[in-house]
């Protein structure tokens, strides 16, 4: 690469990082509680913006176990199909308002399940997996369920744009400690 | 497993009065509610109240399954036992698989020398010839009963669509206005029932909600169909509901002068 060349890419990097840094966005933090139970497993969590019609706009994160080994059916042996997608439909108000209409996985929105500890997600206006969310009212919804456990759908209420940088909270009472909404104009 | 045991539930069934039914038949499947590639199983029997294992299993030989696209799905490991049957389901395709069983006959009823008659015996199939011969013409207090029965119930696979759901135009048949695999507590459904085809109007529904045997009264819940057929029902808790209809009229298939249709389904309701 020439001189010129990685000179052009520093630059367009750099405007890309600052345009991001500007940009509105959204920022989402899930606790996943610690748990004294016999049997812990990680929980599925699925966490998505719906408008006041309940349709959804943006899938944001959806977390559920990878078939064992990352590969095929075959590879992952006996246990396979108790991994993946099986339990999915359990996620059951994801499952009903876009989970059971989409193609899995989602690049960018689906993955492992998380530990128990405090998790941020940033999106970014423009950017998948938020994409350009228009002026309105709308609603984040975080729904957690977890095999031998519960189930818990929290939702934060939030007008988009926001002026001034905004702080939403709920605090869940059984698969989910807090989760905060941070909006930033 | 035979049509004898259907003959028999049917010939019971005719003998009571209109509207009484010693037994309800119904469906349960495992859940309704579920992902591709999936299995369901589903059990199946007639017991006096809706979903409790204690009369007859019911036969499987007239079992319809349609699948998502339309064409018929084949049921596995049937089983038949004393107090339900039982049987298998993968969903291979995305989208709503309707289960039914359907049922139909007809018997004559008549009196000779004050002795109550029925042709045809248990176990035998109506034919025309065979009315011909062994029913006399001018019998005595003579009923043809054409019986049409259909229980259903509806499991989705992924995104829920309605080819299998199109009406077959026979009997009574309930359409879906809300989903079937979209009930929840706290949001009313309403649903269509349909008579050959057409809206059945100023129908009376019964609605039994499961877990009967850890409460003191079936708690029925009736609504009544519109003048489209349509009626909304609300649903005061999470399971599985038994709906049913049924209707007497004199469109029987001749030599059939009165006609008995039945209808039944069972649905699944979640919390949201």
């Amino acid at each position: 690469m020439s001189a010129m060349y990685r000179r052009i890419f520093q630059v367009v990097l750099c405007a890309l990082t600052v345009d991001s840094a500007h940009a509105a966005a959204l920022e989402v933090s899930v606790q996943i509680p610690q748990l004294s139970v016999a049997e812990y497993h990680r929980p599925y969590v699925a966490m998505w913006i719906e408008r006041p019609d309940r349709s959804v706009v943006a899938n944001l994160a959806v977390w559920y176990q990878q078939k064992r080994g990352g590969g095929s059916a075959e590879a992952a042996g006996a246990g396979a199909p108790e991994g993946g997608t099986k339990w999915l439909p359990d996620l059951r108000q994801w499952w009903r308002r876009s989970g059971r209409a989409l193609a899995l996985p989602v690049d960018g929105v689906t993955g492992a399940t998380r530990p128990v500890g405090t998790h941020v997600l940033r999106f970014v206006q423009g950017h998948p997996p938020l994409g350009e969310l228009t002026p309105g009212r709308y609603r984040l919804l975080v729904e957690a369920v977890r095999e031998e456990g519960g189930r818990e759908v929290l939702e934060l209420p939030f007008e988009w744009p926001v002026a001034a940088p905004t702080e939403l909270k709920v605090d869940g009472q059984s698969e989910l400690d807090s989760v905060k909404l941070s909006l930033a104009p | 497993m035979n049509a004898k045991t259907i003959c028999v539930a049917v010939l019971a069934t005719l003998l009571l009065a209109p509207g009484v039914h010693a037994h309800k038949r119904w469906f349960e499947p495992s859940k309704t509610v579920l992902n591709v590639g999936q299995w369901v199983t589903v059990d199946a029997a007639s017991s006096t109240d809706p979903f409790i294992r204690d009369h007859n299993a019911l036969p499987l030989d007239n079992l319809v399954v349609t699948g998502p696209d339309g064409n018929a799905v084949t049921p596995v490991n049937l089983f038949k036992g004393r107090l339900r049957s039982s049987f298998d389901l993968e969903l291979v395709q995305a989208g709503t698989y309707r289960i039914a069983w359907v049922n139909e006959g007809i018997t004559a009823v008549w009196e000779e020398n004050g002795q109550r008659r029925v042709w045809p015996p248990r176990g035998t199939p109506f034919t025309p010839e065979g009315f011909g011969r062994e029913v006399p013409a001018n019998a005595d207090k003579l009923r043809v009963i054409q019986m049409l029965g259909r229980l259903e119930t509806f499991v989705t696979a992924g995104k829920p669509n309605d080819i299998a759901l199109k009406p077959v135009g026979r009997g009574l048949e309930l359409q879906p206005i809300t989903g079937f695999n979209d009930l929840y507590v706290g949001e009313p459904a309403t649903f269509r029932l349909l008579l050959d085809g057409k809206p059945a109007v100023d129908l009376e529904v019964v609605v039994i909600a499961d877990g009967i045997r850890y409460r003191n009264s079936v708690d029925e819940i009736r609504a009544k169909t519109d003048e489209h057929g349509r009626f909304t029902l609300d649903w005061p808790k999470p399971g599985f509901y038994w709906l049913s209809a049924t209707v007497t009229d004199d469109r029987g298939t001749p030599p059939a002068t009165e006609r008995r249709v039945n209808y039944a389904a069972v649905v699944e309701v979640l919390t949201p």
